[in-house]
């Protein structure tokens, strides 16, 4: 189908999520399950196997009480723009089942085009992506929950988190009805973002300086978006992987835990 | 041609080199992963128009607003109500696997009758008609013997039509027996009673508070409103309010807190009465407040002419935060800094009611907590405690009663609650099993169970089932195959809250008065009915007085009339906001520090809120050296309705671990029991024991173990069922003297290996 639009201009749909305001409750874990159709098993508590695209973990000091702290982290996938959309994962399938958009910055993920080679989860240095070992099952009428607008996968492939692309979609078909090119920053808002209870995920289009995401984490276009906001930081930056998930917390060793460091640095 | 080696190669390798270049492979890999893909078995959700419905979760008391996505007939996702005075458009994990309650596998699917044993899962299908006329057949011959108060329900909640339907049928039937499941609102009604004179329900204006003073509220762990308490923590970021956490284990609430307090489990009163002491020692108290509200702060005489100690007078010689250290194992320093950050705060707060509020506190506790709002006038002023009236709009027409029922409404309730002993407590669930245990013939012949699993949340499952095993006849409404449902002979399935209509008063813990209406998002999937079309159908075929009380003619139209003319907002909108059209209770707006009450009389004055009595725990030290305190995480429910998949698969693998609860330990504690993460262990309490994990953790004070609630199922479906330990199989319940309820913290146990 042919029409007349054009997309508007790039974008680079991006998260902040202040872990100063998340309590780790889990909301956006289920509302990406619900969401997405994600299924799940009898026993999940062997968590390499469960599938998780929102995964919320638990952070500690490491020290002892009374000094003891924790902090919850949500980790959905990154995104990671790399080396000029050169993300990890990109880079190393073989069946391009997996792509960088450079319209809108998010990293797809074509479920009938992956066979299951899981070259992008040994290159997925945030561990967001997983592997369907079994053939989904939903008992009783659960069938009848499943949305239309994610299909289910099966067993054999790898799945993650692509920022709710159909709703993307949804909203940008909404727009282009209504004879725009462009959508209005709350038109467009993941499934886990809506739900957070706390109000902890901030999500938007980085280009924009309008958007919350943009003036929030400040990113520093000549570096990889890396962030200007000091109690800003990503995970793993010097990586170079460029996520575009940004992590807020006011907490210092919150901050040095997004990053490996050896003894003598810092 | 020749083929000879050289042209054989260039042609292999030509050709070889040349299908590479082509798409070929690439296609082929590409239809290859689709024809693997193509099974039959994985579903193809089925396109179609896409719409809304906004209704009200019924997964817990909170009343969130909901918007469920449909696509033609299905619902497919729920999501919060945007604008909903509770939640805003947010929502918690329960509310968001709602749609795995009502298409999952553990429905009743059509009205059952007991055919084997109780409690064996045989069951008969049976006709709403027949159910209905068998049950109304019992319960007139019941009725005809002359004692109508045999007759016992018990439910989540007193309000609501619903609830009220079912009150009134006990009413006309002869019966005071409705018995709600406690919570900490229960303990906070006693205290409004006792110490405002109120018989209001308490509000949190938690939004408008500047630092807030919880004992072991788990405010981010499921307290009273959830969602609400999540919104109102980051609005405390926002402004810089400050939270303290005073509870022995770094739950949520005490890891995102400005500061964490671990106290020795079971002394919050005399820490808070510390509190107090400082307050008023430096004078920091709100004098204004406490002179022209407050009743027993200084020495006052009773009706006899006795004089008795004043609340300052008492506090200043027991509580100097010397002797409070030593009780509860806090520095002076911090006890000294706490006290004076709360009271130099403009709009303070105080709160207790452990974990996500499901469990009551010990009135001593709630006294003395409450005592240090009234201190700072933190009762009925914006950012403290609100005491709201009970919701009014069932008006009701008295109804007619027979002699039977005159006679049988006259006699004590079963529990003992509103009773000589228990004057001020409303309902005592939690007493129910002793009384029944204790007695050689049932006090109830008959038990109505209505939105509640009592088997499942009751303290001590053996006695409960023991219990209920001699009350001849369970009749539950619950939509789900619970522990309760099991162990009844009469199901009588209710639809689920999304495919219902019912209104939904005030939630807990909520300032502004608030009405909603929940309905349904999807017809029926099952032969059900709900529960208030089951009590009028059931009045009805009762005749007489019984059937005249119900004079609608089904729930629907008791609804709309009930409602009157809100019913069309509520239909449009799905909420009402009231308007306070009245004053606060200026009745409320009185402070009793001399709780004169239940204090009157002096032999009480153990529980006058100047004390602090520390409550003996079951066993033996020697034999039971650890302390065993049970935790709430928002990703578990622990109350009427089972945790649905997808919330059990956001529980870490540190709080369960295939089929086993893990309990948190503080590794110099496993240190010296000889134990490393993950080992098995037998936990074993003074009532019980269990096999458990242990997790190592330095978020829990030495000596102590913590075990998550919400595990343990034996019913619901594999996803459920199975899966750790009920913190409630393990313990007996501690009656507290004067209010009645259950005020466990904790319990004596011992671990070994297994």
């Amino acid at each position: 189908m042919k029409n007349n639009h054009n997309n508007g201009k790039a974008k680079k749909f991006g998260m902040v999520i202040d872990l100063d305001k998340c309590t780790g409750c889990g909301s956006c874990m289920v509302a990406c399950m619900s969401e997405n159709n994600v299924p799940f098993k009898a026993d999940e508590t062997d968590k390499r196997l469960s599938i998780t695209w929102m995964l919320v973990y638990k952070l500690n000091n490491g020290k002892s009480h009374p000094d003891y702290d924790e902090c919850y982290l949500p980790r959905p996938c990154m995104q990671c723009e790399g080396d000029h959309g050169h993300s990890p994962c990109v880079s190393v399938c073989p069946a391009v089942a997996t792509d960088y958009s450079h319209e809108t910055g998010i990293v797809s993920q074509i479920y009938t085009r992956c066979f299951g080679c899981r070259y992008c989860m040994a290159a997925c240095p945030y561990h967001a992506r997983y592997f369907n070992w079994w053939d989904p099952a939903w008992p009783a009428d659960m069938e009848k929950y499943l949305s239309p607008n994610v299909s289910p996968r099966m067993r054999g492939i790898v799945e993650k988190c692509g920022f709710c692309f159909h709703r993307y979609q949804l909203a940008m078909d909404k727009a282009y009805y209504e004879g725009r090119d462009e959508l209005e920053e709350g038109e467009y808002q993941t499934s886990c973002t809506q739900a957070c209870p706390a109000g902890a995920i901030v999500f938007g289009d980085l280009n924009n300086p309008k958007h919350a995401v943009h003036k929030i984490a400040l990113p520093d276009s000549k570096h990889g978006g890396r962030p200007k906001n000091p109690n800003a930081f990503r995970l793993l930056e010097r990586l170079g992987t460029n996520p575009k998930v940004y992590y807020l917390s006011s907490r210092k060793w919150v901050r040095d835990s997004g990053d490996n460091y050896r003894p003598d640095e810092k | 041609m020749k083929i000879d080696r050289r042209s054989f190669l260039a042609l292999s390798i030509g050709s070889t080199a040349g299908i590479h270049l082509t798409p070929l492979p690439w296609k082929l890999m590409d239809d290859m992963s689709i024809w693997t893909q193509n099974w039959p078995w994985t579903p193809v959700p089925q396109d179609g128009a896409a719409s809304y419905v906004n209704s009200v979760c019924g997964l817990c008391t909170a009343g969130c607003g909901i918007r469920v996505r449909k696509i033609e007939n299905r619902a497919v996702k729920i999501e919060g109500l945007p604008g909903h005075p509770v939640n805003d458009g947010r929502i918690c994990s329960l509310g968001l696997s709602g749609l795995q309650l009502l298409y999952g596998g553990t429905r009743v699917k059509t009205p059952l009758k007991r055919i084997g044993e109780r409690g064996a899962g045989q069951w008969q299908k049976i006709s709403w008609k027949q159910v209905i006329d068998e049950i109304s057949k019992k319960l007139s011959e019941q009725r005809k013997s002359g004692n109508p108060q045999t007759l016992g329900a018990i439910c989540n909640s007193d309000r609501g039509t619903t609830s009220h339907l079912l009150n009134r049928f006990l009413t006309v039937y002869g019966s005071p027996n409705f018995l709600r499941t406690p919570s900490v609102q229960s303990s906070y009604e006693i205290a409004t009673t006792i110490m405002n004179g109120s018989s209001g329900t308490v509000g949190f204006d938690l939004e408008n508070s500047d630092y807030i003073l919880s004992f072991g509220s788990g405010l981010l762990d499921g307290w009273v409103s959830p969602v609400r308490m999540i919104r109102a923590h980051s609005i405390w970021k926002d402004k810089k309010a400050r939270v303290v956490q005073i509870e022995p284990r770094l739950s949520h609430t005490a890891a995102k807190a400005d500061q964490w307090i671990a106290i020795k489990p079971g002394t919050n009163a005399a820490l808070a009465l510390g509190i107090a002491h400082v307050i008023i020692k430096e004078k920091l108290y709100d004098k204004n407040f406490v002179e022209k509200y407050g009743f027993g702060f200084e020495e006052w005489k009773d009706e006899k002419g006795q004089t008795h100690k004043g609340f300052k007078q008492s506090v200043l010689e027991n509580y100097t935060p010397a002797n409070v250290a030593e009780i509860t194992g806090i520095d002076v320093a911090a006890i000294i800094s706490v006290a004076k950050d709360f009271a130099k705060s403009a709009k303070p707060v105080a709160l207790c009611g452990s974990g996500d509020g499901g469990a009551p506190v010990n009135l001593n506790e709630m006294m003395a907590v409450h005592a240090l709002n009234a201190l700072k006038g933190a009762i009925n002023n914006k950012g403290g405690l609100q005491i709201v009236p009970n919701p009014d709009y069932i008006l009701w027409p008295e109804s007619e009663m027979d002699k039977t029922a005159s006679k049988g409404i006259q006699t004590e309730r079963v529990d003992g609650a509103g009773g000589k002993k228990y004057a001020q407590a409303r309902s005592l669930l939690n007493r129910l099993p002793e009384v029944i245990n204790a007695s050689s013939e049932s006090p109830l012949q008959t038990l109505l169970v209505y939105n509640a699993n009592p088997i499942y949340t009751m303290a001590d499952s053996v006695a409960v089932k023991e219990a209920f095993s001699k009350i001849p006849l369970i009749v539950s409404f619950s939509p789900y195959m619970d522990e309760t449902a099991s162990y009844s002979d009469y199901i009588l399935p209710n639809h689920t809250y999304l495919e219902r209509y019912e209104d939904s008063a005030t939630p807990y813990g909520s300032v502004q008065q608030l009405i909603s209406l929940a309905r349904p998002v999807v017809d029926p999937l099952f032969n059900t009915k709900q529960t208030g079309d089951v009590i009028i159908s059931l009045a009805k075929a009762m005749g007489g007085h019984i059937a005249k009380a119900f004079p609608w003619k089904n729930y629907r139209a008791c609804l709309e009339k009930t409602l009157g003319d809100k019913w069309k907002t509520l239909a449009e909108h799905g909420y009402i906001v009231a308007k306070k059209d009245k004053a606060p209770d200026t009745a409320s707006a009185k402070f009793d520090f001399a709780a004169q009450a239940v204090n009157t009389d002096s032999k009480n004055d153990a529980v006058a809120p100047a004390d602090f009595k520390p409550a003996d725990l079951d066993g033996d030290v020697t034999a039971f050296p650890l302390v065993l305190i049970p935790y709430d995480t928002m990703r578990l429910a622990s109350g009427f309705v089972g945790t649905p998949p997808f919330v059990i698969k956001t529980v870490g693998d540190y709080i369960l671990k295939e089929n086993d609860s893990c309990v948190d330990i503080n590794p110099q504690t496993a240190a010296k029991l000889g134990l490393t993460e993950g080992n098995k262990v037998i936990l074993t309490t003074p009532k019980n024991k269990a096999s458990v994990r242990v997790h190592l953790s330095e978020g829990i004070l030495p000596g102590l173990i913590a075990l998550p609630r919400g595990l343990g199922h034996s019913a619901y479906d594999k996803f459920l069922a199975g899966k750790g330990v009920n913190f409630n199989a393990l313990y007996a319940p501690m009656t507290d003297p004067v209010s009645g309820l259950d005020m466990t913290w904790g319990v004596r146990a011992k671990i070994s290996k297994a």
